[in-house]
């Protein structure tokens, strides 16, 4: 399956650009991304091990199981207002 | 009344956004006004860059709307917030909040700033007078279902 990852701020600065579409086996979870996109040995190698996620738009657990189409966000530290 | 939320790069009209709030029931309306100042931290500011996530920001900030609504029984909430690069005094955020009596809109109002700097996806980059600027350090939302902490 594939999932698109959106990437802000600080994240976005690591990845060097807002999104990444990234090709999982089926069954993965969110956890499963995250270690996916820090073994890539490139920005994103600092991203935290357990960042704040949202999957289609609702924060969501690591644990959570993707599906083909996701759309997952990783959310730095927020500061509106 | 359900609650209204917008991201927008545009200058917030704040006599607009609270008339638009207002309904026949209202005895009282109030306008939170976020603005960007000239300091933070004992460091000159010269300008803000807000960038948000914009379709969530939405979403969450007519969730959060819509509690206000529920829970202190309010007649309507409207906010919205900017994003782009603003200037020292320009509206970074807007909340307007209608009711029949004034001791609920205030408890509202507050409510929803609250909620808002927790929980909604939005940043910003503080450029400073020497000309460096810096990500402002946050809030983790959500921690306790989205794994630790930052």
């Amino acid at each position: 399956m594939i999932v698109r990852s959106l990437f802000f701020a600080q994240y976005r600065d690591f990845a060097g650009a807002d999104e990444i579409a990234v090709e999982l086996p089926e069954a993965a979870c969110v956890a499963d991304l995250v270690q996916h996109l820090r073994a890539g040995g490139d920005g994103l190698s600092k991203l935290p091990a357990k960042p704040v996620v949202a999957v289609n738009m609702d924060y969501a657990p690591l644990a959570t199981a993707l599906r083909d189409g996701d759309e997952v966000a990783f959310i730095p530290p927020v500061a509106g207002g | 009344m359900p609650a209204h939320a917008a991201v927008t790069a545009e200058p917030i009209d704040a006599a607009r956004l609270l008339g638009d709030s207002v309904s026949p029931d209202d005895g009282a309306a109030l306008l939170f006004w976020g603005v960007v100042r000239n300091h933070n931290e004992g460091r000159p500011v010269s300008h803000l860059e807000y960038h948000a996530y914009a379709e969530m920001a939405e979403r969450m900030m007519l969730r959060i709307g819509d509690e206000a609504v529920a829970r202190f029984g309010v007649g309507d909430v409207r906010i919205v917030h900017r994003v782009g690069k603003l200037a020292i005094g320009e509206a970074s955020v807007a909340i307007a909040v209608a009711s029949p009596h004034r001791a609920e809109a205030y408890e509202a109002s507050r409510y929803v700033i609250e909620e808002l700097k927790k929980r909604v996806p939005v940043w910003k980059r503080e450029g400073y007078v020497d000309g460096e600027s810096e990500w402002v350090p946050g809030f983790a939302p959500g921690a306790e279902t989205s794994g630790s902490p930052l």
